[in-house]
């Protein structure tokens, strides 16, 4: 099957304030398929974020090329067609809302996209239940809380009925239990409505149940892999100054002291059984 | 001398429809020197307790002592608190805004009435121990450094006026985990250098473990647990339902004792996990 | 706290003038503007406190509640009152001391025009009251529509004005923060004569400026993201519709214009 999103040679650059030329992307070559659920990790500055906003065509490539769904987001005229199969959540989740009322806001989406009133009302009702949030339908986003407000921003996205949800760092200003919402919301959308999730993170945790982690370092792809496989390379993702999972960092200490655990610990679980066979 | 809060309550709006009760009769002491984690959720308290220890609010009843300064509803100079008790919000990096990272950072000790000499000499250290290049720094624009650059712009805006007591509002909120490692370690290292006392406002068990010798835990205006972080993460089941848990590590040695392997419990850090898995699993494993 | 100030004042409700069509309610508050310049007699003004009275009991707002928005403008009524009771000239002397008097004349223009601005304020502040913001903005730009015409940017407008609003609650969160941050840094914003703190604010001011910017660029990131691309070729969830009450109360409220104007000029 024809994957969802694909690069080739995706380049961008840019200038400066010192009027110097920076490579954000070089020369990237990727492919990610329907329904697959991809943790992007990476120091600040890697070129993560770059390459989250090419998949929704707000960046377009310097040179190469990327597809979305079989578009080339050099395309003018399909700028808006890409939008919609890909659609994009921030970091701030005060500054995506746009309206003053919850169900508003989720409206705003579809609304652009020209829908008949009552097909808005009831992809509101269907995106709020998706994300949780539909009690607070009439609620003014100020006096949500901030995994609150991120839910709203997906639910926003849903009503649009994407194929893929970028999500650009969603998780980086919550609290943990904000950090929990959302990523049970994402796991859900990605699980029950196949929506293919391309989420970008500083928490390795999150990136744990992924099918498919990508690191990312000066613009490139340095590794990739099941995330079992990424994690077990401890050394490696500790000189790109990452994480690793606490309990995959444990397993590589005690592995190198000659204790026989599996190579693929990650959680804490796996980690007593696999010290109490 | 010490921090001393007694009976400390605090109500925003009081009556009107919207008065809500954001901290209830606190009643804390932290010695000098301690290195203090402040955790619980949004919403439990904790920044509202934070802005009374340099009286940028007052209490609605209760007073709150800091080096023998005496805070109540009525008290009206506060500057002196302000000058023994520095406050770093989140997103300090928000706050920017002179011309020059010098500038930005003279902000503080300029309000002290400091001498220009002194001023400079304050700069140039507080610089030095947020990892910040004094020379090549000194009179670009903070506005054109990177995220992790105008963070410690703005920390060592705090530190240039040598608090006696250092509070930090999530410092590392939105770095990555190498910007994060960094800030905690010159925290750590100010805190070490100087011996003032520190509190540390976080989400992350595993930082807050890592790093602190008490752990004060808010829940709905009040103060849940207190004490060292081994008494406090004997609470997990406690911790858990105030959506909170405990670290990992801390984790991994409850469920290693529920199996029957006697661990000890004030394990948080990888390297002493290692030393005493090893330690009990020498030769191979055991069966529990 | 700043962020306690409720703007607009919106006072939610479920009653017949909440529940008016926000056009119909624009278009009845532009009526009676209007109307209270055109009122001359006691009967008249009568008939429209009597009107002003019967909505704010429709719209089971407690009166305490409407007359508290009075309260900043008080100075402003008092002051017409004295003006028009010293400087309306007069036959008939009431009161007078040396050259300043008082006339029947000037003490009843002073109570009209006193009258009149509690009428106006009191009125004007119904629409707010019971008319959320988001409806309000809906209506003004529904009503705005035939402006379209000569190019005025109706949907621009209105959008514009929901933003605002949206963002209003954030920015006064961020003020208060900024000001507590820099307080904690020793800035004095309370004291000093006023190039003092003038000068004080600029601490405040710029950071919150670079806030401001910064959000309204990733916000304009997040609406193109959602396809935003314009007023045109645009739905919107809401479609106002009219129902009979709002006939019901525009008829009342143009049966009390016939009758008012009636009663002052013919």
């Amino acid at each position: 099957m024809e994957p969802i999103i694909k690069t080739e040679k995706l380049r961008f650059e840019y200038t400066n304030q010192e009027e110097q030329q920076i490579a954000a992307l070089r020369d990237i070559n990727l492919e990610i398929n329907k329904g697959e659920f991809i943790v992007i990790i990476g120091h600040n500055g890697s070129g993560k974020s770059t390459l989250a906003k090419h998949i929704n065509a707000i960046l377009k490539p310097s040179a190469g090329v990327i597809w979305v769904k079989g578009m080339d987001t050099r395309d003018d005229d399909k700028v808006w067609d890409i939008r919609q199969t890909a659609g994009m959540v921030f970091q701030n989740p005060d500054n995506q809302l746009v309206a003053t009322i919850v169900e508003e806001d989720v409206a705003f989406g579809p609304e652009n996209l020209a829908i008949p009133p009552e097909e808005i009302r009831k992809r509101i009702k269907e995106a709020l239940e998706k994300v949780g949030m539909e009690s607070y339908a009439k609620s003014a986003p100020h006096y949500l809380s901030g995994g609150q407000k991120q839910r709203v921003a997906i639910a926003g996205i849903i009503a649009m009925k994407p194929e893929i949800i970028v999500l650009d760092e969603p998780t980086a200003m919550l609290d943990p239990s904000g950090r929990r919402e959302v990523m049970e919301t994402i796991h859900y959308l990605n699980k029950q409505e196949g929506i293919t999730v391309v989420h970008i993170t500083h928490y390795m945790e999150e990136a744990i149940d992924a099918d498919r982690v990508i690191v990312m370092e000066k613009g490139k792809v340095v590794m990739q892999g099941k995330p079992r496989d990424i994690f077990t390379k401890v050394e490696q993702l500790k000189a790109l100054g990452l994480d690793v999972p606490q309990m995959a960092e444990l397993a590589y200490e005690l592995r190198k002291e000659g204790l026989d655990i599996s190579p693929d610990v990650m959680t804490v679980e796996e980690m007593v059984n696999s010290l109490c066979q | 001398m010490p921090i001393k809060i007694e009976n400390l309550t605090h109500i925003y709006m009081q009556g009107t429809p919207f008065e809500a009760t954001a901290l209830q009769n606190i009643n804390l002491e932290i010695d000098d020197g301690e290195f203090v984690g402040l955790i619980g959720h949004t919403g439990s308290g904790k920044s509202t307790l934070i802005q009374h220890l340099n009286g940028l609010l007052k209490p609605t009843s209760g007073t709150i002592t800091v080096n023998d300064i005496r805070i109540d509803k009525d008290s009206r100079n506060l500057k002196e608190v302000r000058r023994q008790v520095g406050l770093v919000f989140q997103y300090p990096e928000h706050q920017l805004f002179e011309e020059t990272v010098y500038q930005d950072i003279a902000f503080g000790p300029r309000n002290l009435g400091l001498s220009a000499e002194e001023i400079d000499v304050r700069v140039k250290e507080a610089m030095a121990l947020v990892g910040l290049d004094f020379d090549s720094l000194k009179d670009r624009s903070p506005f054109e450094l990177s995220g992790g650059q105008r963070r410690r712009v703005a920390i060592a805006g705090v530190i240039a006026m040598k608090p006696k007591i250092l509070i930090l509002d999530e410092p590392t909120a939105g770095l990555d985990p190498r910007g994060r490692d960094e800030i905690l370690g010159q925290i750590k290292e100010f805190h070490e250098r100087y011996g003032i006392t520190v509190i540390l406002v976080s989400h992350s068990m595993e930082d807050v473990a890592r790093l602190v010798n008490k752990i004060i835990v808010m829940n709905r205006g009040r103060v849940a647990l207190y004490g060292t972080p081994e008494e406090v993460f004997r609470h997990a089941d406690e911790l858990e339902e105030m959506g909170l848990g405990i670290p990992q590590i801390t984790r991994l040695m409850r469920m290693l004792r529920e199996r029957g392997i006697d661990v000890p419990d004030d394990v948080f850090t990888i390297e002493r996990a290692k030393e005493v898995i090893l330690e009990k699993l020498k030769g191979g494993k055991v069966n529990a | 706290m700043l962020k306690d100030i409720t703007l607009g004042q919106y006072f939610p409700g479920q009653s017949f003038v909440h529940l008016l069509d926000p056009r119909i309610k624009i278009i009845i508050t532009f009526l009676f503007v209007i109307l209270i310049f055109f009122v001359k007699t006691y009967l008249g003004y009568g008939m429209v406190f009597l009107f002003l009275v019967a909505v704010i009991a429709i719209s089971k707002i407690p009166p305490k509640y409407v007359l508290k928005g009075l309260k900043p403008l008080l100075f402003i009524i008092i002051l017409t009152f004295i003006l028009n009771v010293f400087f309306t000239s007069g036959e008939t002397v009431i009161w007078s001391l040396g050259r300043v008097k008082v006339t029947q004349e000037g003490l009843r223009q002073g109570i009209f025009m006193a009258f009149r601005l509690i009428l106006l304020v009191t009125g004007t502040s119904m629409l707010t009251l019971t008319t959320s913001p988001i409806d309000l903005t809906d209506g003004i730009e529904s009503l705005l529509k035939p402006l379209k015409i000569i190019r005025f940017p109706v949907h621009e407008l209105a959008m514009m004005m929901t933003i605002a609003l949206r963002f209003i609650p954030t920015l006064l969160e961020e003020t208060d923060k900024i000001m507590k941050a820099q307080m904690a840094r020793g800035a004095d914003f309370e004291s000093g004569n006023i190039i003092q703190r003038a000068k004080a604010l600029v601490p405040l001011l710029v950071p919150l400026f670079i806030s401001a910017f910064r959000r309204a660029d990733e916000l304009a990131m997040a609406m193109e993201a959602r396809c935003y691309r314009g007023g045109d070729n645009r739905t919107r969830m809401k479609v106002l519709k009219t129902h009979p009450r709002d006939y019901i109360a525009l008829l009342c409220t143009l049966v009390l214009m016939i009758i008012i104007i009636w009663d002052s000029y013919l």
